[in-house]
C-alpha cells in the first residue's frame, strides 16, 4: 500500500456504525472503497442522495445517477433522492455525524480554507462552507505538504476561509493529527515515517503526547 | 373541465427569453442540465445574460457554450472546479463570478419561488462570503441576510411531464430543478418523455404545472446527456 492509499484507509475507519457522513470531492470519495460490505452507514451527497452504493464503471453507469464529485454512483437497498434544498436541510440542520473534506491549508485552531487560490485557482466552495460549519465533527483528508513541499498545517491559514475552528482532526499521507486548544497534537504516525519528518513538513508546533504513537 | 396545453417548439419557447436576462439553470454536473434548451439559446443568440447555475458544466458542454460565446455578463454559480475556461475567463475579468454557498443558493431560489424576501442564516460568517451583506441580530446571533433569488427565466430539465408542466425527475437529475422550477416569471422546461394529461399520476408529480409556462419535448436525448468518460 502506498502512502496515500494508507492515509485513504486510515480515514476510513473514523467512521463508525450507524453514522449519517458526507465524502468531500477528492481524496475522501475514495474511502468508500475501503467501508466493509456490511457496515451499516448512511452516505450522504449534496447532489441529493443518501445510501451511496459502490461506484460504477462507464460501461454499466447510470447517466443521471453521480455524487457531488461526478462519480457515477449505485443505489443500495433503502437509497432516497432528493433535491438540493432538502439536501442541504438535512446538512445545516446538524443530521451529518461527520463529514471528511479536502484541504489547501488547516490551520492548528480548526481554521480550513479549502475553496480559493486569489488569482490562480479559485473553484468555489460548493457545498463545503455548509459542511464545515455543521456536520458534527469535520476532519480534513490532505497531503502533508503541497506540491511545491510547502506545509499545509500552518499556525494560521493564509488564504480565505471555508469555516474557522470547526477542523477536529487531519489524516494525511504522514500522520494522523487533531487539533486540540493547544493546537496540532500528533496521534498517529504513517509506517516508516518519523516523528521529525512530520515536525518539519509542519508549519505549526507539533505537540507529542506522553503515550506511544501507533502507527497506520 | 381541461387543464391547458402549454406544449411549445423547442425555437419558440426559446425565443421568448430576452436579451439581458437572469436565467436559472438547473442540473448539478450533467445530471439534470438542460442541455438542449441551452443549445438553442446559443444558437439564438441572447446576450448579456446573469445565469444562475450550480456549476459552470465542464469545458465544451452545457454553459460553456454560453460562456464561449460572449453570451453572459455574470454567473451566480457555487463551483467551477471542473471548467478550466469559466475559471479562465473569471481570472481574465471576462466573465463577473458571484460565488454562493451550495444549499444557501438553493435555499435563495427556494425563498424566491415560494415569495419570500429573504432568508436569514449563519452560514458564510466570519468568510470572504460574507463580506458587504446586512447582518441583523435575532435571540442573540449574528446573522447574514440573503435575498431571495427570483428570475426573468428558468430552463429545466425534467423526466417526465405533461402538456400542463406537470413534472418529475429521475434520480439526481432533482438537484436544483424543483427550486428553479418556481422561481421565475417565465419557466420553460424541456422533457425526456412527455405523457398525455392524465399520463402522470398526481402522485409523482413533482413540480405542480401551475409553476411552468411552457414544456419543450425533447425529440433526442443527444451525446451531451450522456455518461461522462474521463
Amino acid at each position: 500500500m502506498d502512502a496515500r492509499t494508507r492515509m485513504v484507509a486510515r480515514a476510513a475507519r473514523e467512521i463508525t456504525p450507524g453514522m449519517v457522513v458526507n465524502l468531500g470531492i477528492g481524496l475522501p470519495t475514495k474511502v468508500v472503497d475501503f467501508l466493509p460490505e456490511d457496515m451499516p452507514v448512511c452516505l450522504h451527497t449534496e447532489n441529493g442522495m443518501t445510501g451511496i452504493g459502490p461506484t460504477l464503471p462507464d460501461e454499466e453507469a447510470d447517466r443521471n445517477l453521480i455524487d457531488a464529485g461526478g462519480a457515477y454512483v449505485s443505489p443500495i437497498p433503502g437509497s432516497a433522492y432528493f433535491d438540493s434544498t432538502v439536501s442541504f436541510a438535512l446538512v445545516r440542520s446538524g443530521r451529518l455525524d461527520l463529514t471528511l473534506l479536502g484541504a489547501f491549508e488547516v490551520a492548528e485552531n480548526g481554521d480550513l480554507a479549502n475553496w480559493k487560490i486569489p488569482g490562480k485557482f479559485s473553484p468555489g466552495a460548493g457545498g463545503a462552507i455548509e459542511l464545515a460549519q455543521k456536520a458534527r465533527r469535520v476532519a480534513v483528508m490532505t497531503t502533508h505538504t503541497d506540491r511545491k513541499g510547502n506545509p499545509k498545517l500552518l499556525s494560521r491559514c493564509t488564504l480565505p476561509l471555508t469555516a474557522r475552528g470547526r477542523v477536529a482532526r487531519i489524516f494525511t499521507d504522514l500522520a494522523v493529527v487533531d487539533v486540540t486548544l493547544e493546537g496540532f497534537v500528533l496521534r498517529e504516525l504513517a509506517d516508516g515515517v518519523s516523528v521529525k519528518e512530520v515536525s518539519e513538513a509542519t508549519g505549526a508546533k507539533l505537540i507529542l503526547p506522553d503515550t506511544d504513537i501507533p502507527r497506520f | 373541465m381541461k387543464l391547458p396545453d402549454k406544449s411549445l417548439s423547442l425555437d419558440a419557447a426559446v425565443a421568448r427569453i430576452p436579451d439581458g436576462a437572469t436565467v436559472l439553470v438547473g442540473g448539478f454536473g450533467v445530471p439534470g442540465t438542460p442541455f438542449t434548451l441551452l443549445r438553442e439559446l446559443m444558437r439564438q443568440g441572447q446576450k448579456d445574460l446573469t445565469l444562475v447555475k450550480n456549476d459552470a458544466n465542464e469545458a465544451g458542454m452545457g454553459i460553456d457554450h454560453l460562456l464561449a460565446n460572449g453570451q453572459v455578463k455574470k454567473l451566480i454559480t457555487t463551483h467551477l472546479g471542473l471548467n478550466a475556461n469559466a475559471i479562465a475567463m473569471m481570472n481574465d475579468g471576462r466573465l463577473e463570478v458571484e460565488f454562493c454557498a451550495q444549499g444557501i443558493l438553493a435555499e435563495r431560489i427556494r425563498a424566491g419561488g415560494a415569495g419570500l424576501s429573504a432568508i436569514l442564516t449563519d452560514i458564510g460568517l466570519e468568510t470572504e462570503l460574507a463580506e458587504g451583506k446586512q447582518i441583523v441580530e435575532m435571540d442573540g446571533k449574528r446573522l447574514l441576510v440573503e435575498p431571495a433569488l427570483r428570475a426573468d427565466v428558468a430552463l429545466i430539465h425534467a423526466d417526465r411531464a405533461d402538456p400542463f408542466g406537470n413534472l418529475a425527475y429521475a434520480a439526481t437529475a432533482r438537484n436544483f430543478n424543483p427550486a428553479m422550477a418556481m422561481a421565475a416569471d417565465l419557466v420553460i422546461a424541456e422533457t425526456e418523455r412527455l405523457a398525455p394529461l392524465g399520463g402522470l399520476s398526481p402522485e409523482e408529480v413533482e413540480t405542480p404545472g401551475a409553476f411552468v409556462d411552457q414544456v419543450v419535448r425533447l425529440s433526442e436525448i443527444s451525446e451531451e446527456y450522456g455518461v461522462v468518460r474521463r
